[in-house]
């Protein structure tokens, strides 16, 4: 016995070594506790009624004949109702008629099955207990000790243990194919490279309404209002919207120049008006809610929250850094342009981004 | 000759049996398992609602392929759902529009699909409960049980792939969200991230690839395994409750054929009937009303179906740690959460392998534990399940916030507590509970059943008649085991030397007394305890 192996008095003793049918130990003055085995079969009414078991006989036979009803009622509901109908039905409300119909029928037929199969089980089939016995899992000895013999057989005259040579290639050669497969999966995408940290914003970039598709004015943004802009020249047809919007979206508040605590927030903005990545800065959800008395705004999906008037630091939840700013001007013809990308990479932060 | 006189007399149905039995020995088979023998017991017919949904969610599964294209390519909907006529749209998205609008039936089958998986992952978290309170998962079922747990692991990732195909609104939120978690991995997350999206995310390749993985491969590995899971099943014959007549080499029950071959035939029926009704009256997943996904939207109240709620909770509660050093950042907010979903679900995949370590006990048992008989354990399981359920709130805190109008900040805090002290609580609590139910059922089998009967003495005092239990019941009572504590031994060999004590030794011998000290559970009744207050003294 190793060290490790509790001794044998530890364990509770063994269960007594009963038959499959389970010994019958009458209650004894010796042992109150014994095994009195299984008890006596107890008849149903079904098993000594005959009129009993007619009549279970015919509740199983009406479930089976609802479901055929059930059946035919699914095919006429797919055939005769629109696909398009909705229907008023207490308490579910307007729902698809068809959607209604197809679902009940099919689920009285099924249901009315399984119904009465169960019931049939249950009441006329024999409901006597039968003890099967069990075998150990583990083989015995002796097949043990002939497949341990056969697979000493096996081995020997396989030479692997003799001949180290093919020992030696047979594991080089199983160990590197296998390769083939994880070289195959390279091209599943590209490297990293730097494709986190730019955006499509750059100096010039006029900032464009995600909704009116207008570039933005300074007069466009009011003190209060939340305003999402994309970089001019991206539009919803282009093949990579989804990709460029994803880490380009942003958000426009204007906040009185005063009320704004950070400096280089203030130095970064135009007249008050700041722009910030709309992409949260823990996995990456757009930000959605904006307080405007207070300038916080909050992720939707994790409840990060984020100062605007001072340089979108978290105040709480998971996320773990600011939201990056985008340093916006006004060009020449009086447009909200971007001064160029953001300085730092958008979204959920990662390795490489130091 | 004669042989041949005889087949041609045998009826049809033999006769195709003994083609086959001549091909594939069915005889064999069958003489193993037609009268097979099935313990009863509600709980038993838990694994069995998963298997059905599984069997449900594979047919409507291959139902929902003749109509799914799993395409990322943009197009401009105009089928008959209104609302969203001339929307730019990924084609897996408008033509899981067309399966709820357009093909009869197609809704029906896209919610049975989906409320079965729900059903499914309910059942495995339930079916799984089943096993580790009552301790089947106990030798020679350990396999079995990390077959279970597999199940239940892959079928949370093959609920998420499958979610996350019609590429809507919230789906596609869910899959951003993944993403970033994958970005939080040290070193190979970026990689990762480029190699799953193709790119950078969305690209236009992740509804094809969560396809095949949610069509192929990994139903196809959970098949192996759900075949492998019966045939387990049948191999060690089921697990019973000790009773009268049960014993740990026995099996005591109905047969195969006829009763379980209608009873669990019909209950596939049940369930899958259930859900079809269900499927028929409560919508699932409406689609239409979130719109498609767009990278710079999102709705409020995003929710993932229930199975991941855990996970979402485990990100929502946790502090938004970053560690920047060297030009690389360590992102424990995201990470943390990450690493302790696997640790949580791993602890459980692991247990059977813990507890047959402390016991060193290498025997078979088929007879189930009543939870109360195993306070540590059933205290441990019902602390994991606290900790789960903690994190199932936090993974819906705006919804609990917006629903009891509560702060969102308050249900976070509540959160980030609780799932350090809920669980601690709810295993004091539970052990405490179950040493109460020990006592009380030694008192039973001692003192008898409470009558309830009110008898008057002559001289005026009250008393409650207890009635003595039958031997069936004393039986039940008493037949479970109780394990000693394993102790270190001797630290001094019979020639006085002293042995070096293992740590691993100390440790076991600590978690032996936590588990099976004085203090974790009440010595059953003996036999001389019983006689003597028996014998004579009548029943108080």
């Amino acid at each position: 016995m190793s060290s490790q192996d509790i001794p044998e008095e530890n364990l509770p003793a063994e269960q007594d070594d009963h038959g499959a049918h389970g010994a019958v130990t009458v209650a004894d003055e010796k042992n109150p506790f014994a095994d009195p085995g299984l008890p006596p079969h107890e008849h149903r009414m079904q098993d000594i009624d005959e009129r009993a078991a007619k009549r279970s006989e015919r509740t199983v036979a009406f479930l089976f004949t609802l479901s055929m009803l059930a059946t035919v009622g699914f095919i006429a509901s797919f055939v005769t109702i629109p696909v398009d109908e909705s229907v008023y039905i207490f308490p579910l409300g307007h729902i698809s008629a068809l959607n209604f119909a197809l679902g009940m029928t099919l689920g009285v037929s099924l249901f009315a099955i399984g119904a009465a199969a169960v019931h049939w089980a249950r009441t006329l089939m024999s409901d006597v207990e039968i003890a099967d016995e069990r075998h150990p899992i583990e083989a015995s000895p002796e097949v043990k000790a002939k497949v341990m013999a056969d697979f000493r057989d096996g081995a020997k005259e396989s030479a692997l243990g003799r001949r180290k040579l093919i020992r030696t290639t047979m594991f080089g050669a199983l160990a590197l194919f296998p390769l083939s497969g994880v070289v195959l999966l390279r091209d599943l995408g590209p490297l990293p490279e730097d494709k986190l940290r730019h955006t499509l914003w750059a100096k010039g970039k006029l900032l464009v309404n995600m909704n009116t598709n207008e570039p933005l004015r300074p007069s466009d943004v009011a003190v209060g209002s939340l305003t999402f802009a994309k970089p001019e020249g991206l539009e919803e047809h282009d093949h990579d919207f989804q990709t460029e919007i994803a880490k380009a979206a942003l958000m426009i508040v204007r906040i009185q120049p005063e009320n704004i605590k950070d400096k280089r927030e203030l130095e970064w903005s135009h007249e008050g008006i700041v722009a910030y990545s709309k992409i949260c800065t823990h996995v990456g959800c757009p930000i959605s809610l904006y307080e405007q008395q207070t300038h916080h705004v909050l992720c939707p999906c994790h409840q990060s929250t984020f100062d605007l008037s001072d340089g979108a630091r978290v105040i709480f939840g998971p996320a773990g850094h600011a939201l990056p700013q985008l340093r916006i001007g006004v060009n020449d013809e009086g447009y909200l342009e971007a001064l160029g990308d953001f300085e730092e990479p958008v979204g959920p932060a990662f390795w490489e981004r130091g | 000759m004669s042989n041949n006189d005889d087949r041609r007399k045998a009826p049809a149905g033999e006769r195709v049996a003994d083609w086959a039995d001549g091909r594939l020995g069915i005889y064999s088979l069958a003489k193993a398992n037609m009268r097979k023998i099935f313990p009863d017991h509600w709980s038993f017919m838990l694994g069995e609602i998963c298997l059905y949904s599984f069997i449900i969610i594979i047919l409507t599964g291959v139902y929902l392929t003749l109509f799914f294209h799993p395409s990322m390519n943009e197009v401009e909907y105009h089928g008959s759902y209104v609302p969203l006529q001339g929307q730019l749209m990924s084609e897996a998205f408008a033509s899981t529009l067309d399966i709820s609008f357009d093909v009869r039936g197609g809704l029906l089958i896209r919610q049975i699909h989906h409320w079965a998986a729900i059903i499914f992952l309910a059942g495995m978290f339930v079916h799984m409960m089943r096993v580790f309170f009552t301790g089947a998962f106990r030798k020679p079922r350990e396999i079995n049980w990390l077959f279970g747990f597999l199940l239940f692991v892959l079928g949370m990732f093959t609920g998420f792939t499958g979610y996350s195909l019609p590429d809507d609104l919230l789906s596609g939120t869910g899959v951003r969200f993944t993403q970033g978690a994958i970005l939080s991995v040290p070193i190979v997350g970026t990689y990762i991230s480029m190699f799953l999206f193709g790119g950078e995310f969305p690209g236009g390749d992740f509804v094809a690839r969560f396809y095949s993985i949610h069509i192929l491969l990994l139903p196809g590995i959970m098949l192996g395994l759900v075949v492998g899971h019966l045939i387990l099943v049948f191999y060690h014959k089921h697990t019973q409750f000790a009773g009268p007549g049960r014993t740990n080499k026995n099996v005591v029950g109905m047969p195969l054929l006829p009763v379980y071959m209608a009873k669990a035939g019909g209950f596939f029926f049940l369930v899958f009937g259930a859900i079809a009704a269900l499927a028929g009256i409560a919508s699932v997943n409406p689609i239409w009303a979130l719109g498609p996904y767009r990278a710079d939207q999102v709705s409020t109240g995003a929710q993932p179906d229930w199975y991941m709620g855990f996970a979402e909770g485990l990100v929502r509660a946790m502090p938004g740690w970053e560690i920047n050093f060297w030009g690389h950042t360590l992102v424990l907010g995201v990470f943390i959460p990450l690493v302790l979903f696997g640790l949580f679900l791993g602890v459980i995949a692991l247990y059977p392998f813990i507890e047959s370590w402390i016991t060193g006990d290498k025997r078979e048992h088929h007879i189930l534990d009543r939870p109360r008989n195993a306070p540590t354990r059933t205290a441990f399981g019902v602390a994991w399940v606290t900790g789960y359920m903690i994190m199932l709130i936090g993974g819906g805190n705006d919804i609990v916030a917006t629903h009891f109008h509560l702060s969102i900040n308050a249900v976070t805090w509540f959160v980030r507590i609780g799932f350090f002290a809920g669980p601690v609580l709810a295993f004091v609590i539970t052990k405490r509970i179950c040493l109460g139910l020990q006592r009380r059922d030694k008192d039973k089998v001692l003192h008898g059943r409470e009558t309830g009967t009110i008898k008057r003495l002559p001289h005026g005092e009250y008393i409650e008649v207890h009635e003595p239990l039958s031997q069936e019941q004393l039986y039940t009572l008493t037949s479970h085991e109780q394990y000693a504590p394993a102790e270190i031994g001797p630290t001094v060999d019979e020639n006085g030397v002293e042995r070096k004590v293992k740590r691993s030794e100390k440790v076991r011998a600590k978690l032996s007394k936590a588990y099976y000290g004085e203090e974790s559970q009440i010595a059953k009744p003996t036999v001389e305890e019983y006689k003597e207050i028996t014998s004579g003294h009548g029943h108080h």
